[in-house]
């Protein structure tokens, strides 16, 4: 009976025995990819184990509905983690051609135009000899880098990327997002500090203060958006700009502001105090060899990508599109990828800002975030308010 | 460029040659280039002096203050094995006029008064001639080793010192 | 005892010899109060190689290759100025021709050399693709020193009397073509430095030096021409065909690293305006004119000096002679080892961040500076 789970794999495509199995009270599609596999994978294990010792109790326990629930819950975070891993290395494969272009070289070029030198560098780091320095916090040191790079994977785990393709569907989804997004400063601070060097500390120092100069415009900003949404939540946000307009009409202001913020955020050229490489070899990264330097990489991609995802939620409309957006067929196959065009459209800005723009100094971010982006997001937020009150929007 | 108003800003060649011949008598000596071409070309930015340990200071100091030589080109060592000698190239911003003040210098008692004091940029210069010949500066606020390992106890540039080719 | 614990808050930080910034070995210790530095000592020597003493050991002719390995990116102006020092030792003019020759391959060197030094301040404040952009203007001008040379960087070109050879044919058109690209390209690279307010932030109101002390700090060329000491040997005390040039000599007040960024740039495009003329002369001079003398292998007993400029300041050489094929003692006065003493005088007050935004601007070549 069990390898009748694969015909009904292949012949009932219906969703709606799915929805009810799964902890969601929506559609989630990556949980019903999630249980396609085990239906697949679990039913073949049943159906073998089914061959060689007839009618035994493990095939049926196999495919029934909680084990099923069980599996898919986890293939499901495995699928949901392959998407936005593959899509970061996308996003970094996107900077390096696109900069290359712009700096008049060819950037990477091994396998399918450059992509596979991303996977290639990754295995080059895992290669690398562990190098450990002796004289650390060994504790502060492990557990600090390892709270970055977590952090930074949670945050692009916790960003959906349409109304059935999210883990948990929070009604303080964007703060959740944000909430966690600040937490790597301090880490950076603590990794800066275990490091027992002195240009780590200056990094760690630095990271600290860039953050005060960024969060808080960042944060008005929020308020202008879920003030005019009217709910905390990404889908209703999505929604609402849906139903009435994306926010970068009303918020324009707000929308350039959120770039500078964005990129200041994930810590990305013109804001990459704390890896000034200049001045300070590698930043607070100084002692990371290895491995830990390549995770580290990638969590800053990941952070990247969920800056970009942010700015795409508060003022680009999320996975809807005008025009075409209620059709079936778009609800269908398209609003995930036109979620992660909109994401690699804004880092494209990203990418141009890094190759246009110098290294600003500290006492400069300072400034800029205190005096230019602090009172723009106000202003912002005024205008937001006005909306509001007149019932514009 | 002071406010001092005894100041000749752009002394000509004679100005130079008679002021300090008044100042410092025959404790300074001027030669002459030989060189009729290369003279025709620099057309007297170029003053050759010899002056005594002595005055050597004074001298620098007088150039600085009263003559306007704001710029100390370089202070060199010369190993001539019976003596040394210390080398001054110092200019005129104005006159592009070059001064080149050799000083003797006995070889048992390698001591010069310093003129890092004078000019700034002679400091390193001395340092440097101090570890590759041992000369002494009197008076220099950091005398100490700046190319060579601080555990030299030679000086390499002497003429004693041998490549290994020259043995 | 509360100076004793204000300087406990402080700490050193040596950043080199191996550090992003120094380009090249050097070390530049810091005392920083937080980001705020209070205190700075440069260290050099680690590529000290005894270059004046291992002179006493060659002939003149071995020596001429051996200056451009003084500076890798400033060789033409050191084996001149070896050259220089050589016929004045002899007493000999070059012929014109020659002269005219210099003047260009000198240029040709300057601007490459600026490149080079556009293309460390890209690295230096953060911006790769000013570096990149510098460096690919670079390789155009560099094809000129292959063409007229047969080398890139170390170009073993002048001669004592002359130089090695006359132009290539067509030169003078490859030149011209090299020259007008260059002068188009480098606004565009100007547009990513000075229309960039970040990057004139960065540079603006640090490093800076006034007029008495840079002359008493002994620092020269663009540096010092920036802090309002308006000197040129090419033009105060001319040498070689430099005397019939017209050129301006761009001199600016402010005495910050962004003057001498400024400095340099609009050198680059005298050095171009230089290159022009220097070609003009050259086809009035036949081609058949000598462009090499014939001098003896010894050098007549005596002392001699020679000045030039040098793209990072005042280059002299001091030479000894005792009759024989080889010096007795030639001393080389490096413009950056006396601008780089004066580093801690430029860096104190500063922040850290500014560090590499105003050491870029001495323009750091260990080659010259350790010898």
């Amino acid at each position: 009976m069990a390898y009748e789970s694969i015909l009904n794999f292949i012949v009932n495509r219906g969703t709606d025995a799915i929805v009810a199995m799964s902890p969601y009270d929506v559609f989630n599609l990556p949980y019903t990819i999630g249980v396609k596999i085990w239906e697949s994978l679990g039913g073949l294990i049943a159906w073998l184990i089914n061959l060689i010792f007839p009618n035994n109790g493990v095939s049926d326990w196999l495919i029934s509905d909680p084990v099923t629930n069980g599996f898919a819950i986890i293939l499901m975070v495995v699928v949901i983690f392959a998407v936005g891993f593959v899509f970061c290395l996308l996003m970094l494969w996107e900077e390096r051609k696109v900069l290359g272009r712009m700096m008049d070289r060819r950037g990477t070029m091994i396998g399918l135009k450059g992509f596979m030198q991303c996977l290639g560098d990754g295995l080059k780091t895992f290669m690398k000899e562990n190098v450990v320095p002796k004289a650390i916090d060994k504790k502060i040191y492990w557990w600090a880098v390892a709270l970055v790079i977590g952090t930074s994977v949670l945050l692009a785990c916790m960003v959906p990327l349409s109304n059935r393709w999210f883990i948990v569907d929070y009604q303080a989804g964007l703060l959740i997002i944000f909430a966690l997004f600040a937490l790597a400063p301090f880490l950076i601070l603590c990794a800066g500090w275990s490091q027992n060097n002195k240009y780590s500390l200056i990094g760690g120092l630095r990271a600290a203060e860039l953050m005060i100069s960024y969060e808080i415009p960042m944060l008005i900003l929020l308020a202008g958006t879920v003030l005019m949404a009217g709910s905390f939540n990404i889908n209703d946000i999505v929604a609402y700009q849906d139903t009435h307009m994306w926010f970068v009409i009303p918020q324009v202001i707000g929308f350039f502001t959120c770039i500078v913020c964005a990129v200041a955020e994930s810590e990305r050229v013109p804001f990459d105090l704390s890896e000034a490489e200049a001045e300070l070899v590698e930043g607070w990264q100084t002692e990371y060899a290895g491995m830990k330097w390549g995770l580290i990489m990638l969590g800053d991609y990941f952070r990247g990508y969920v800056a970009c995802a942010l700015v795409v939620f508060m003022y680009l409309g999320g996975w809807a599109f005008p025009v075409i957006g209620g059709t079936d067929w778009y609800q269908m196959y398209l609003p995930e990828i036109v979620f992660l065009l909109k994401v690699a459209l804004v880092f494209f800005i990203f990418v141009l800002a890094r190759a246009a723009l110098p290294r600003v100094r500290t006492d400069q971010i300072l400034n800029i975030g205190w005096k230019a982006l602090m009172p723009l997001s106000v202003i912002n937020l005024a205008i937001v308010i006005l909306l509001k009150v007149t019932g514009v929007m | 460029m002071s406010e001092d108003a005894n100041i000749i800003e752009k002394p000509s060649r004679d100005d130079i040659v008679s002021l300090v011949k008044a100042e410092f008598g025959d404790k300074v000596t001027f030669t002459e280039s030989t060189k009729k071409n290369i003279r025709a070309i620099n057309e007297g930015r170029r003053l050759f002096m010899k002056a005594d340990r002595e005055v050597i200071y004074d001298l620098c100091k007088y150039l600085h203050d009263k003559l306007n030589f704001e710029h100390a080109s370089a202070v060199t060592g010369v190993d001539w094995v019976d003596h040394m000698q210390v080398v001054y190239h110092i200019t005129n911003y104005l006159t592009s006029m070059v001064v080149e003040i050799t000083v003797d210098v006995p070889n048992d008692d390698l001591h010069v008064p310093s003129v890092a004091l004078i000019w700034e940029g002679a400091n390193w210069h001395e340092r440097e001639t101090y570890e590759l010949f041992g000369i002494v500066f009197d008076g220099h606020p950091k005398l100490e080793r700046l190319l060579t390992p601080k555990s030299y106890e030679f000086y390499p540039f002497r003429k004693s010192y041998k490549l290994r080719g020259q043995e | 005892m509360a100076e004793e614990k204000m300087k406990a808050d402080r700490m050193w930080v040596t950043m080199g010899p191996q550090h992003p910034f120094s380009h090249g070995l050097w070390t530049l210790r810091v005392e920083v109060d937080g980001e705020i530095i209070t205190d700075a000592e440069p260290e050099v020597g680690y590529l000290h190689r005894g270059w004046e003493k291992e002179c006493e050991n060659r002939t003149y002719a071995k020596i001429i290759p051996m200056a451009d390995r003084l500076c890798y990116s400033a060789s033409m102006t050191w084996s001149h100025l070896f050259c220089k020092v050589a016929e004045e030792a002899l007493d000999i003019e070059v012929p014109e021709r020659a002269q005219y020759l210099r003047v260009v391959a000198d240029e040709i060197c300057r601007i490459q050399s600026h490149l080079m030094w556009l293309a460390a301040v890209g690295t230096d404040v953060g911006n790769l693709t000013i570096f990149l952009w510098a460096l690919r203007e670079r390789e155009f001008i560099l094809d000129l020193n292959v063409r007229l040379c047969g080398q890139r960087l170390t170009t073993n070109y002048p001669r004592i009397g002359g130089v090695r050879n006359d132009m290539p044919y067509y030169f003078e058109r490859d030149c011209m073509r090299a020259i007008e690209r260059f002068e188009k390209s480098l606004w565009d690279i100007i547009k990513l430095t000075d229309e960039s307010s970040i990057f004139v932030g960065r540079m603006k109101g640090i490093g800076y030096i006034t007029r008495k002390d840079v002359a008493n700090y002994g620092i020269t060329g663009p540096a010092m021409r920036g802090c309002g000491v308006d000197y040129d040997i090419r033009r105060d005390d001319p040498y070689d065909a430099y005397g019939e040039m017209d050129f301006e000599v761009p001199v600016l007040k402010e005495g910050d690293a962004y003057s001498r960024y400024m400095i340099r740039i609009e050198e680059m495009f005298q050095s171009c305006e230089i290159i022009r003329q220097a070609m003009k002369k050259l086809e009035s001079i036949p081609k058949t004119a000598p462009y090499r003398l014939k001098v003896p292998k010894c050098i007549p007993e005596g002392t001699h000096m020679a000045r030039i400029e040098d793209p990072r300041g005042e280059g002299l050489m001091y030479l000894v002679s005792d009759g024989s094929e080889s010096p007795y003692r030639l001393k080389v006065r490096s413009p950056v080892f006396v601008n780089v003493s004066a580093s801690k005088h430029m860096v104190e007050g500063v922040r850290i961040a500014d560090i590499p935004a105003i050491m870029a601007m001495i323009d750091m070549c260990l080659g010259e500076t350790d010898r």
